[in-house]
Parts: C-alpha cells; structure tokens; sequence
C-alpha cells in the first residue's frame, strides 16, 4: 500500500470544505460528471449506495490485471501478493476505525454481519462453541434488545433469533422527534438482556445515538453491545475502542466502497468464543470425517473463497476518505444536512422528520410533503436530474411510529456542493404547486 | 423539465388523484355476490382493499380504500368509473388491454376508444418503476372478480 501524506491545506483538520475543494474532490469521481433525463446529475442518494472514485475502481481493476489469484492457499508468485493485498485492505479498514486486523471479519454487507452475530449467538445457544460461548447463549426468560428506528437489517435478524430460541425482543422507543428516549431504558435493558443492537446514526431521521449512554447500560446489566454504523463510518470519524462496543458493522458501498463487501468488527476474545455462522473451506484447521476444528478470527467466520477484489477496493475507499480527512468530512456534511433542514422546512408543506433545525445530525433529511406521496415527489425530482430515495428506507416500524408509510429523503456526501443542495432545495419547493396539493 | 413529466401526470390523473371516485369500501346491502381484495406493493408501500359486487354477471358495484401515490390512487379512481355496469367479462377484457399497454414499455399506444380516461395512463408504462401503481387497483379487481365467483 502507497503512503499518501495527508494533503496540503492551510485550514485546521475539522474546517469543512472549501467550494474549490468540493470540486476538486468531485474530480475523482467520474460519475459525478453525468446526465440524467438531459440534466446535470444531482446524486442524493448516497445514504442508499455512494458513489466511487477512480482510485477503488482502479483497485479492483488493477487486481484482476495483474494479481488475481486464490488467497491464503498456493504458494506462487500470485498467490501470495493477493493474499498481501488483500491483508493490506484489511488492515486499511481495520486502521479506520481504528481496530486490530484480526478484529475485522469480512461479510458480504453489514446485514450479512449483523446476520454472523445472530447466528453465532444461535449456534451458541444450540450448544456449538463449549465452555468459552457461554456469553453467546440465549434463550427463554433472555431479551434482546433494539431500537425503534433500526433499519430492517439490524431489525429482523434480532426476530428471527429470538423465535429460534425463545428469547423475547424488546425495545427502546422514539420520541416525535426521532430521538431514543433514554428515560425508558432502565425498563428495557435489565440484567435479562443479552445483547443491545442499535444504530449509530439513524438512515432515515439522521440522528445521532448516544453511544457512550447506551454502552454504559448495556456494561451494567452484562449485555453485548452490537452497533450499527453504517451511517456513520463513511460520514464521521469512527473509534471502535473510544466507543467501546463489542461488535460493529459496516458496509462497503456506502463508504465510497464497491457492493459486495462490508465487515463484522469484534472484540478480538468475543470473536475467538464465538461459535462459527458460514462454515466449509478455510476456516478449518484439522477435518475429519466426523468433526473439524477452526481456526481463529477473523478466518473462522471466513468460510469460502472470499471477495477478493471487493476487499482490496474497499482498503482504497478507507484510504481515500482517510487522506481526505473524516473530521472534515463531517464538518462538510453537518454544513450540508443544516442547510437541507433549514431550507426544507422553510417551505410550506414539508415535514422534516427527524431532529429540528440546529440539533446535529447526518447530511441526510428525510421529509413528508403535504398531499403528494414520496413516489411522486421523487419522480418529479427525478425529472430534474436529481436522485433522491423514496419510500419506507427499510424502516417500516419507525415510519409507522410517526405516522407515515413513505417519505422522501436526501442524502448528501463529501462530493455534494452547496448549489446542489441549493437547486434540490428550489425544486422541492415547485412540488406541491404542480400537483396541485391543497 | 415539464414535457415529460407532464405526459406521465396528465390533468386526467391528477384531477382524480385528487377526487378520488369510489373511495371508501361500501358494505353490500343488496343482491349479487361480494369479492374482495388487498393488494400491497412492498417497494413503495402503496396500498388497496377493493370490494366488487357481482349482480347477474354485471359488475354492479366497485369500492376501495387505499393509500399511495398520485398514480396509483387515480388509477383506482378512474377505474372505478369504467367498470360499474359493465359485464364480467367486459371487464376482464378490459384489464387484459390495459395490462398489455403497461408491460409495453411505451411501444403499444393505449386505444381511447377501448380504455376511455384510462388512456391517460399511456406515459406510465415508459418508467417500468411506476407500472405497478398503476397496475395495484386492476389487479385487485381482477382478484375480487375471481372472489365474487366463488
């Protein structure tokens, strides 16, 4: 791996970015530069999938080019700088949010990890794993506790656990304005929980959990932490140990990142306790007919021929982001989700959910527009150039919650400018006159 | 920006989106047999419950509730007008024609003569995402007429 130095600024590490800087990053990323329906591509919709520069296409290409190969099995030439690339991005992403190797299993996408853990913890109370999984083990007269604004994926993993086992799903509830509300907590994290899965920052509302609060309450009653932060790696800076949880996921290709990758991180004796998910080729160390032995994380939960090329591109998005600077990232992106909030809800007929004007949150604003469906909202935007996401965002309870079925929410990045916020802001402003919504 | 899109949300739609004819599930007081369905498109959300009354192989009566988007719900409208008093199989007929002029990709041009406002809805089979709003409440009916049978 080349070593860039960080680059040449004059301004402190958390100044958001210059206009010129936004330009210059939106050099890198070549489909910034496209048209849609005959306009200027306005991409909003990087809470869903982000877009990615040329140095991790250039990853995954120069891979096949000139080392694609098998890793961790042959001793050619080939092999062995696979598997030294492919460690190398291991250790990338590992470094950005700054754990261990051996802490960081690579999953196929966040959902699959958060999917490892519960099977894992399944496996466990099946009584795979011995002595060492008793941690793992859940059952009846166990809880397991969410929040009310998961997304689906670090929802419905957690359901399907507790009905294998018997364990009862519980969780902690939001406030209108899309805040957790910690006074409940005390009733729903008791000495009978097991495990706290929750978000870092919320896809739909943008809020940003805290993390230290629901820690420290998951540590005195005993419970494993799991934090979702797939809306956070890839927009704030992300310290596993200052965090302090057991496990978290994230996801690729929300991280500048190609599809088909993401990673579990584990506390490095939490992953060596835990009984396997996937299990078949390389993650073994003796096999016999009748029982196989595994080897330690992160490969046990390795099983498979792994995605190679994926894992190797993903090291370029977290090398990329880390010499663009994560606190300037998040500078740039607070500026850019104030601006959306401010000028959403100046317009008459718009509902941001969410945390109000000046509470911090994400680059992101979800909002509902008096008399016409998210559908159409995003349609008419669409016909503008601009790609937003409608719909439910995977979080169905949450909009229920609030009284919704569908919303249409932006989502910026750190390679949208101020004028696009500027143009989306005008255009949803035309919405309701032309459907005529009274 | 607005030749396209004013093509795909014709006056027609948004008029009945707005006013949205049969609206409200009526309970059957009279004669004929009751069909009912639910339709649900998980991608978006959108909604519907429709009731048909079937009276001596006539559709006698058509209601909904439902909840979605600008096409969607006047689709269920405009429907709702095209269909009362029509034969049962006048009104399979009917959705076959306007099935095919969705799934068509903006190659088959809807015949007005045979799908009347439901033409409106000819710019809706260009974008493949939105070809199941408009289809939710056709495919209800097709559903509650096999339901009414029984």
């Amino acid at each position: 791996m080349a070593v860039v130095s960080p680059p040449v600024t004059l301004l402190p590490p958390e100044a958001p970015f210059a206009n010129a800087e936004v330009l210059r990053i939106r050099n890198d990323f070549p489909i910034l530069g496209t048209e849609v329906n005959g306009a200027p591509l306005v991409y909003l919709d990087s809470g869903a999938t982000s877009q990615n520069p040329v140095s991790v296409l250039e990853a995954e290409q120069e891979f096949y080019e000139q080392r694609n190969a098998a890793v961790h099995r042959g001793a050619h030439t080939l092999a062995v700088e696979a598997t030294d690339a492919y460690e190398a991005a291991r250790a990338a992403v590992a470094g950005f949010i700054n754990a261990r190797p051996d802490e960081l299993v690579w999953t196929s996408n966040a959902t699959e990890a958060i999917n490892l853990v519960a099977y894992a913890m399944s496996n466990a109370a099946a009584g795979r794993g011995g002595a060492e999984a008793e941690r793992f083990r859940v059952g009846p007269g166990d809880t397991i506790v969410v929040t009310e604004m998961e997304h689906h994926a670090n929802l419905i993993p957690w359901q399907e656990l507790a009905a294998r086992t018997g364990a009862e799903l519980r969780f902690l509830p939001v406030d209108d304005d899309g805040a957790l509300r910690l006074e409940d907590a005390a009733g729903v994290i008791t000495p009978a929980t097991k495990i706290l899965a929750f978000t870092h920052a919320s896809n739909v509302l943008g809020t940003i959990n805290p993390v230290a609060e629901l820690v420290r309450l998951a540590k005195e009653v005993g419970a494993l932490t799991l934090l979702d932060a797939c809306q956070s790696v890839p927009h704030l800076p992300v310290d596993v140990k200052a965090l302090d949880v057991d496990f978290l996921v994230l996801s690729g290709h929300k991280m500048l990142g190609p599809t088909g990758i993401g990673a579990l991180y584990g506390r490095s004796e939490l992953l060596n306790a835990m009984p396997p998910f996937l299990t078949g080729g390389s993650m073994i160390t003796t096999v016999t007919m009748e029982r196989a032995e595994y080897l330690p994380a992160p490969n046990r939960f390795e099983a498979g021929t792994q995605r190679i090329s994926q894992a190797i591109a993903l090291g370029a998005a977290a090398n990329y982001l880390s010499e663009t600077g994560m606190h300037r990232i998040e500078a740039w992106e607070s500026e850019l989700g104030a601006r959306l909030v401010e000028g959403l809800t100046a317009i008459e007929g718009i509902r941001v959910l969410g945390p109000r004007a000046g509470v911090p949150r994400i680059g992101l604003a979800a909002f509902d527009v008096a008399g016409v469906h998210a559908h159409d909202v995003g349609q008419f935007l669409d016909e503008q150039g601009i790609a937003v996401r409608v719909g439910h965002h995977c979080a169905q309870p949450l909009h229920r919650r609030l009284g919704l079925t569908a919303t249409t929410r932006a989502s910026t990045y750190l390679y949208n400018t101020t004028d696009e916020v500027d143009f989306f802001l005008e255009a949803v402003a035309g919405v309701r006159p032309f459907f005529g919504a009274r | 920006m607005a030749t396209n899109l004013e093509q795909l949300y014709q006056q027609i739609i948004l008029d009945h989106a707005r006013e949205r004819h049969g609206s409200g599930l009526l309970e059957n007081t009279g004669p004929g047999s009751v069909g009912e369905s639910h339709q649900l498109n998980p991608v978006c959300g959108d909604e519907i419950t429709l009731r048909t009354v079937v009276d001596g192989g006539t559709v006698a009566s058509l209601s909904w509730d439902g909840a979605g988007c600008a096409i969607s719900m006047a689709s269920a409208s405009v429907l709702t007008d095209l269909v009362e008093g029509l034969e049962r199989d006048e009104a399979v007929g009917l959705i076959d024609a306007f099935r095919e002029v969705m799934r068509s990709r903006g190659t088959i041009p809807a015949d007005e003569e045979v799908l009347g406002d439901a033409a409106a809805f000819s710019g809706v089979s260009r974008y493949p995402a939105r070809v199941k709003c408009a289809m939710l409440a056709w495919v209800a009916l097709e559903e509650s007429l096999l339901a009414a049978n029984g």
